[in-house]
């Protein structure tokens, strides 16, 4: 990936949406976090789930990483970085099994891997420890938001192939009125979408979409 | 930068760790009573779910007993049996049995059995990891097979009918799936064999149980834990 080079080049000019949401997408072009990004696409709602707390632990490990980023000491910022993240993950760990516990039961182990998500150290290691809290704060936002949207997307692909629904599970997160969100697309749904090759087939889809996109828009 | 100085490394390490560990700390004074509170709503929805619907318009609040039995119940663990009661009679028994034959993994289970007829009220899987589309059909939410289970009784079907039609029996085959319906067939009914050979026991203790409970109750004014 010669594009993963470009992290590491602290340059001003680049805004941390575009890189986030596609020059340095984590999912589709760092390759980071796939373990759980393969395991929890079976559905839509899974994948947002997910894709909203890896971003919520993204924001707050870059927020309070760059706010004591003077302080950081190189030899030992790595270990302080892993529990300042595992901190984090262990507290929304446990509040959302307090307050969202069915999800909770579904997405399982995924929450507390969302520590071994080496996008969130990533983040911290280029941009937190260098970077103002604002810039940080906003890249954490926009890398959690490239992810939560090839999360999304990738669910909905799997769910809609794999299930043949699009939305089930809302009440999970809405409550019980959410049942009619559910949308039945009349058929029964390949299970190979939902076991995980479908995982694998519907990244390298996403994969090839975005290089041919960038191919493209690199001729012009 | 304190590069150099252990001394001020070190505190900083310490305030981190100190400050992680408060965090952890408050989530989880905050979240813990939240976490019982929904396990005891998740429990006692589960076993709403395989009780004869008479019995739900009463506050369920079963006598909770545990047998031992590998062969029978899949598992050399102890077994919880929830038993509700009407003042000190039982209702029902509902088994949290195993099914140790699954595909991937034990299956475990919840199998509600009426007392007096020893028919099945109803049946659920709570917990297995059969695979996704195939030997998940045994999921209330994904299919209504285990509902056949309703209303059997240890000798209704016979013996041999107890098993997927592929097999010669009455229950639906799942397609694709032959390890995980012939698990659930199995523990199922192991689990009304149990039921025959110790219901009086299983009546005579739950009788015991809630007895001392309610003496417990109206003896003291103290909430019992």
């Amino acid at each position: 990936m010669t594009q993963a080079a470009t992290t590491t080049t602290p340059g001003p000019a680049v805004s941390p949406w575009t890189e986030g949401l596609w020059r340095n997408n984590p999912a589709l072009v760092q390759l980071l976090g796939l373990c759980p990004l393969l395991a929890v696409t079976t559905t839509f709602v899974n994948g947002f789930m997910l894709g909203l707390a890896t971003t919520a632990v993204m924001l707050l490990t870059n927020v309070s990483i760059s706010v004591m980023r003077a302080a950081l000491v190189p030899v030992v910022r790595i270990p302080l970085f892993v529990l300042i993240i595992a901190s984090l993950v262990t507290s929304i760990d446990l509040l959302t099994s307090a307050l969202f516990y069915e999800l909770h039961q579904t997405l399982g182990l995924f929450i507390p891997l969302i520590i071994t998500n080496c996008s969130i150290l990533a983040q911290a290691e280029t941009v937190a420890s260098r970077r103002p809290v604002g810039y940080s704060a906003a890249s954490a936002l926009a890398a959690g938001a490239g992810f939560l949207a090839v999360l999304v997307v990738l669910g909905s692909i799997r769910e809609i192939f794999g299930s043949g629904t699009l939305f089930a599970g809302m009440t999970m997160i809405l409550g019980p009125g959410a049942e009619a969100l559910t949308v039945e697309l009349g058929f029964d749904g390949m299970l190979i979408a939902i076991l995980p090759p479908g995982a694998f087939f519907g990244l390298a889809a996403l994969l090839a979409i975005r290089n041919i996109v960038t191919v493209r828009s690199a001729r012009e | 930068m304190a590069e150099g100085r252990p001394l001020a490394t070190l505190l900083l390490v310490a305030a981190i760790a100190t400050a992680a560990a408060l965090l952890v700390t408050a989530s989880w004074e905050f979240s813990r009573e939240r976490i019982a509170a929904n396990e005891r709503a998740r429990l006692i929805a589960s076993l709403s779910s395989v009780l004869d619907p008479s019995l739900l318009d009463r506050d369920l609040d079963p006598v909770l007993l545990t047998v031992e039995d590998e062969t029978l119940l899949g598992t050399d663990e102890p077994v919880e049996v929830f038993v509700p009661v009407d003042g000190t009679t039982p209702l029902a028994a509902i088994f949290a049995s195993v099914a140790p034959d699954g595909y991937n993994a034990p299956i475990e289970l919840l199998i509600g059995i009426d007392i007096e007829s020893g028919r099945i009220t109803g049946v659920r899987v709570v917990g297995h990891r059969e695979t996704p589309g195939l030997g998940d059909l045994i999921e209330i939410r994904k299919s209504a097979w285990i509902l056949q289970f309703d209303g059997k009784s240890v000798d209704d079907p016979p013996a041999a009918a107890w098993a997927v039609t592929r097999d010669d029996g009455q229950f639906d085959s799942i397609t694709g799936a032959t390890v995980t319906p012939r698990a659930v067939i199995g523990a199922v009914r192991n689990t009304l064999l149990y039921f025959e050979a110790h219901r009086d026991e299983l009546i005579a203790r739950a009788e015991r149980e809630a007895e001392a409970r309610s003496e417990a109750e109206s003896g003291s004014t103290q909430a019992p834990e």
